[in-house]
């Protein structure tokens, strides 16, 4: 039963507590072979923490544990742990030990006393059990049983001396209420505080009728951790701290390739589509067509047989799909294949951080690529302002570290301005992509406009496009500038209509003046040609002509040679013409 | 797991059981188990405070049984003793706890129905 242990030089500093998010806050876990002093109020999640630092010891760093129970019966506290789907009865068979500690109702107290007893048993315990984890849950109920803080001190140094000896990863849980620094409760732990190698403090408020739970380490003897609260959920598999990215954690891969956005056209407005891994904000007005376009990027995830999540915190899954059935997007085929997955949560309240733990594991269990959430701008709902933000951040911190194509449409409040253009989670300043909708209303209507405010490292035009949604999709259309002033809808339709006829009385003239110019031509070259002909004539007649003078005169010459012959003349006759 | 133990310390004990009535408290035997830690302090001062007590209050009609839990752990973890100095009444019925040094006798007096009589 005894396990092998490792040189003490070469054994690991920290014991992992398996509780996400911890491990990386405090670079590793809780101080191995020490003693770490968890703080909380009632509620708090100490026994939770406690627990789930034992289970995780045998279940996955064979590390037996003992938990010692001074205020619940263990027996209720397997029963109650049962719903983190730990297994906890296999496990008490050899790994886990729960002893029951609690100072029975009908002890009579009479004096001072010590736990030198149950150290002494719990002795037996670890040798018989290898243990290497020991939790002494609720360690207050205990204190408060001594008469002055004397005893209390020197109880606590026993144990903390104990643990030392034996070797063990001690966690030590107590109530302590309220605010940390003016509890008055905490002055019997403040010594404690000062004395052990780690202490955690929980922390459990409402805000606005919505409960936030934090989680602080306040000090780690030799070790970095992060000083700041975090805040943490109890979820369906135990504590899950929410950490923002630490600074050592390396970069993701990031990808080159392109996502369709499911408008073809708006996939060439961004350069060939969002890309992969990237997180795409759609903000506007309500009933501008944000539900539309992220309906339109769901599809064409699920077209290329990707895994995609849908959120909708505004309507039934189902509706949904139905509604963008309406401008030809069909959902529901990929549903029933079980590519796509409609979570509806309309009706779900709680922290910013409870959904987002509630979106993380859904989509982790669904394996999703691509992740809609519709609108995100719920996070920010009552109570959450504060938290909100930093929920954002982590939302999408995390997207990016799984690779998750994420869109997220955020509702603008009516009555801020689009100019500051802020949402209320700032979510816009993270976002890779953002897209905005909004109205323009003109001449009676009411018309859809979409623009990119940003695109990182995409080359994206900067003009605005008027959104159609019709029963056969969504379409962006260019819009007309006219005078300084944008048109869309009906003006838009009108003035390119007024183009059209323009258009083809334009070309209608241009041919009409092409056949008569063709007519022109045609006469001026037959004219050309009857003036060559007749060029051509006198030509021949002055050739003719030549001919015959030439022909004559030689006549004529040769007819006086003749003559003189014949009269035999002397030389000196006058010459006649 | 420890009440388990006692309860049948009792059953075993039980023929012996004598009616209670309180006029009968002086001819009964009380039986006490005292859990120490070897030579702790608060250990040293209960067994002498018990010593006294019971030389006062229950001359000839008591038993200690002094168990030190350093010694036998397992039987303090059998027996549910977890802080020390623990002093078990065993008889008369029923099983009780006092835990502490004994520094304070009322409690004690209280527990054991001696109050009126030592007044």
């Amino acid at each position: 039963m005894k396990l092998a242990r490792p040189a003490f030089g070469e054994k690991p500093a920290k014991a992992p507590t398996g509780i996400t998010g911890f491990d990386d806050i405090t670079a590793g876990g809780l101080p191995r072979g020490r003693s770490t002093l968890l703080l909380g109020g009632p509620g708090s999640g100490k026994t939770i923490f406690a627990a789930q630092f034992l289970v995780h010891g045998a279940q996955h760093a064979n590390e037996p544990g003992i938990f010692v129970a001074f205020e619940e019966a263990p027996r209720q506290i397997v029963l109650n742990m049962s719903g983190f789907g730990w297994k906890l009865e296999q496990l008490q068979r050899r790994k886990l030990f729960f002893l029951d500690a609690r100072p029975m109702p009908e002890l009579i107290q009479s004096g001072s006393f010590d736990l030198s007893g149950m150290l002494a048993a719990l002795a037996v315990k670890v040798a018989q059990m290898g243990a290497r984890r020991i939790v002494f849950d609720a360690l207050d109920i205990v204190l408060a049983l001594l008469p002055d803080a004397a005893a209390k001190r020197r109880e606590v140094y026993r144990l903390h001396e104990w643990l030392l000896q034996h070797e063990l990863t001690g966690l030590i849980t107590a109530k302590h209420g309220g605010d940390e620094a003016t509890s008055s409760g905490l002055q019997q732990f403040d010594f404690m505080q000062f004395m052990v190698d780690c202490a955690v403090i929980l922390n459990h408020r409402v805000d606005q009728g919505v409960s936030q739970r934090n989680l602080r380490v306040q000090k780690y003897r030799g070790s970095s951790f992060s000083e700041d609260e975090s805040p943490f959920v109890i979820g369906s598999s135990g504590f899950d701290v929410a950490i923002a990215r630490t600074l050592g954690r390396a970069d993701t891969a990031v990808s080159t390739e392109r996502v369709s956005s499911g408008v073809a056209r708006l996939d060439t407005m961004l350069g060939g589509g969002y890309y992969r891994g990237a997180n795409i904000l759609i903000t506007g007005f309500p009933g501008t067509a944000k539900t539309t376009l992220s309906g339109a990027f769901a599809e064409a995830a699920c077209k290329r047989g990707e895994r995609t999540m849908f959120v909708s915190f505004d309507s039934d899954g189902s509706e949904v799909m139905r509604n963008l059935t309406s401008v030809g997007i069909h959902l529901s085929r990929f549903e029933k294949t079980g590519l796509l997955r409609m979570i509806s949560a309309r009706t779900i309240t709680g922290s910013a951080e409870t959904l987002l733990v509630r979106i993380k594991s859904l989509a982790r269990e669904h394996r999703a690529r691509c992740l809609v959430i519709d609108p995100v701008s719920t996070l920010s709902k009552a109570g959450n302002e504060l938290t909100a933000h930093g929920v954002a951040e982590r939302l999408i911190d995390w997207s990016k570290a799984d690779g998750i194509t994420l869109v997220c449409t955020s509702l603008l409040d009516e009555m801020s301005s689009q100019a500051s253009g802020s949402t209320p989670l700032q979510i816009s300043t993270l976002a890779d992509t953002w897209i905005h909708l909004n109205y323009l209303v003109q001449a009676g209507e009411r018309n859809r406009g979409m623009s990119i405010i940003k695109s990182r490292g995409t080359a994206h035009s900067n003009q605005v496009r008027e959104l159609i949604l019709s029963n056969s999709g969504v379409t962006l259309a260019d819009i007309y500038t006219a005078g300084g002033e944008v048109l869309m809808g009906t003006l838009r339709w009108e003035k390119e209509s007024a183009q059209r006829v323009a258009d083809e009385i334009d070309e209608v003239a241009r041919q009409l003046r092409r056949v008569s110019l063709d007519a022109e031509e045609a006469v001026l070259e037959v004219r050309v040609k009857s003036l060559q002909t007749e060029l051509m004539a006198k030509q021949v007649e002055k050739t003719l002509l030549d001919r015959t003078t030439q022909s004559r005169e030689g006549e004529l010459a040769r007819g006086r040679t003749r003559m003189r012959e014949l009269r035999g003349a002397d030389v000196a006759v006058p010459a006649a013409k | 797991m420890g009440a388990r133990a006692c309860v049948n310390f009792v059953a075993l004990t039980s023929p012996s059981r004598q009616p209670s009535e309180p006029a009968m408290n002086r001819r009964r035997m009380f039986n006490f188990r005292l859990y120490v830690a070897d030579q702790t302090q608060n250990s040293v001062q209960a067994q002498a405070n018990l010593a006294e007590f019971c030389r006062e209050y229950l001359p000839d009609c008591h038993h200690i049984e002094v168990v030190d839990v350093l010694r036998e752990p397992r039987r303090a973890l059998d027996d549910g003793i977890f802080m020390t100095p623990t002093l078990v009444v065993l008889a008369p019925p029923p099983v009780r706890r006092i835990v502490g040094t004994l520094s304070q006798t009322l409690p004690l007096l209280q527990t054991l129905k001696l109050g009126t009589q030592a007044a």
